[in-house]
């Protein structure tokens, strides 16, 4: 009996929703009194990452490095996926709920004919059964769920768990390339493409902003108080500035956009629309800046400052800088 | 990397026939409120207006441009859903669609039974290419195009926000963290539209009329096989309003401070 872990990695290195993964799998595994197995698989440069599992907590890492897993191709990592699942019967399989994983998940439940709960952010194990809870509706409401049978498949919201440590020395076996693998499209990256800053939903810190900035040019001033709280920080915006063209949807929080839980979000010149609200709201630290004392963003916030966030944030921009430099 | 504008949607299309279908569902509208159902495992829609769902008006959006620049074809909604379904799925056909089809039944509460539901409806007719939303904003599931896609055994593409067709092969750009994914594949396929992949067309009085006049076939199917059970529906944890540190730039170190010193963030 034991619970199955997918790693996932991009060009060769493991990425940080794969230790998130991990510790929610050992803090699972350890309630239930089972062994953990990663299933990692990518291009030959891989294999130096398997180590890295070990020290989150993967008892066991199956291991697949073949040319074949350079790309995300759908059908031939669910393959890898269902090999790895043959192989160890697994009760419990988590993927992250990365772009990779909301995308591989449903295959692999779809092949298995098992139940998904997607973006969970908690698991338990109760009475013997899997329980999770998952934001719905825009994080308007939490619903707990119950798995009617095995394996259950979830997927973890990135920043749900922190990654920790819980090193052992994890056995890697070699996992197949299965020679059924086919794959139905080519994929790669685009060029030019790759942006500085992390995604909105797995960054440390999320500086948004809204229609108070009043036009796109003004984000210069949001891009400056990101470089200066550091290389973790992300960019977000509100629906109305995603749809006024000024910024991509792919910076967009909220309801059609994404529903992120950042220890700090600044919401800069948001005013705070019920769909914002509910997919902001579980960040950990919330600073509101914005002109209207009656904003219904200052009623989540944490520390808010009424003021012109044209002259609010270069303010925080510097006294930012000046605390960087002194640490 | 500074971002210059929305990508404008390239249809290179030489095709002379496309049968496209768009899998649609009817959701609370994203500014209702949502509440805790009186029995505590459901939730109250009461008051909330009903629309078609957000990502699905992107995915019509696509199909009908994609008939007319093949210049013939046909575009056909189905959703799986009770009577009021119908609403929604005339809200489709009033932006263009041909015809609908109502499959009557419940979906299922994780994905995989409505994905069963819509694979067996569709296995016995022809596409050349299916689209989904994203994601329904109701259960925020996305699950449900990836697993049609591979109960059907056909290619597929999803969270797509740029999508081209050239005769019977097509090229999607998926959004992925920090970055496009470009992915090839051949017709039929599925994509599953991702906001962004277009600017969805109003209703116009003359397309809503004509609505009303356009098949809309029912089929029972039963309700979908659910795999998970909902045991609670809870609020979201509380949060209380905490304090206004002060009014303009002056009150900035402070709120440094505080970060750095009670909430320990910086």
């Amino acid at each position: 009996m034991s619970i199955l872990v997918f790693a996932e990695q991009r060009g060769g290195a493991l990425r940080q929703a794969a230790s998130e993964t991990v510790t929610a799998g050992r803090v699972l595994a350890d309630t239930m009194g089972v062994e953990l197995t990663a299933v990692l698989v990518g291009p030959p440069s891989i294999t130096g990452e398997s180590e890295k599992l070990g020290r989150h907590g993967a008892d066991k890492v199956l291991l697949g490095s073949d040319e074949v897993y350079g790309e995300y191709l759908p059908g031939v990592y669910a393959d890898a996926v269902v090999a790895a699942v043959t192989t160890i019967d697994p009760k419990v399989i988590l993927f992250p709920a990365s772009a990779l994983g909301k995308d591989l998940a449903p295959r692999v439940a779809a092949r298995l004919k098992a139940g998904l709960a997607s973006d969970v952010t908690e698991i338990r194990f109760e009475d013997g059964r899997i329980v999770a809870v998952r934001p719905a509706y825009g994080g308007k409401v939490y619903i707990t769920v119950a798995f009617k049978g095995e394996p259950a498949v979830l997927s973890v919201r990135p920043r749900a768990y922190m990654a920790e440590e819980a090193p052992r020395d994890a056995e890697v076996q070699e996992l197949a390339t299965p020679n059924s693998s086919q794959a139905l499209s080519k994929v790669h990256m685009a060029e030019g493409a790759a942006k500085e800053r992390p995604d909105v939903a797995e960054a440390e810190i999320i500086v948004a902003g809204g229609r108070g900035l009043q036009e796109a040019e003004k984000w210069s001033l949001l891009e400056d108080l990101a470089d200066a709280l550091g290389p973790g920080t992300a960019l977000g915006a509100s629906r109305a500035v995603v749809d006024a063209g000024w910024r991509p949807h792919d910076e967009q929080v909220g309801q059609t956009g994404k529903v992120v839980a950042p220890p700090l979000y600044f919401a800069l010149g948001i005013s705070g629309a019920i769909q914002h609200l509910a997919g902001m709201r579980t960040a950990k630290c919330i600073v509101a800046v914005n002109k209207d004392p009656e904003a219904p963003i200052f009623k989540v916030a944490d520390y808010g400052i009424v003021g012109d966030v044209f002259e609010v944030v270069p303010r925080m921009t510097e006294e930012i800088r000046k605390l960087r430099s002194e640490d | 990397m500074k971002w210059l504008g929305r990508p404008e949607t390239t249809l290179n299309f030489v095709s002379e026939l496309m049968n496209i279908i768009v899998c649609i569902k009817r959701v609370p509208d994203s500014e209702g409120r949502i509440a805790v159902g009186g029995d505590g495992t459901s939730v109250d829609t009461q008051g909330v207006k009903f629309v078609l769902n957000p990502y699905d008006e992107f995915a019509v959006e696509e199909a009908l441009k994609l008939k007319e620049a093949a210049g013939a074809g046909s575009v056909t909604v189905i959703t799986l859903g009770g009577d009021d379904s119908k609403e929604t799925l005339r809200t489709a056909l009033a932006m263009g669609a041909d015809q609908a089809i109502l499959l009557k039944g419940k979906p299922s509460v994780d994905g995989l039974g409505t994905a069963e539901k819509l694979a067996e409806a569709i296995a016995g007719r022809e596409y050349d290419m299916i689209l989904f939303g994203k994601q329904a904003i109701d259960d925020d599931n996305l699950q449900v195009p990836a697993m049609v896609a591979e109960l059907l055994g056909v290619p597929s593409a999803t969270v797509v926000v740029s999508l081209s067709v050239d005769g019977k092969s097509a090229r999607a750009e998926r959004e992925v963290e920090g970055g496009h994914e470009i992915v090839e594949f051949d017709l039929p396929a599925i994509v599953a539209a991702q906001k962004g992949l277009n600017e969805p067309r109003y209703a116009s009085l003359k397309g809503i009329m004509a609505a009303k006049k356009k098949p809309l076939e029912e089929v029972d199917m039963g309700d979908a096989e659910s795999r998970l059970e909902v045991v609670q529906v809870m609020n979201p944890p509380e949060r209380t309003a905490g304090e206004i540190v002060g009014e303009g730039a002056d009150a900035v170190p402070e709120l440094v401070r505080k970060l750095r010193e009670e909430a320990k963030v910086l």
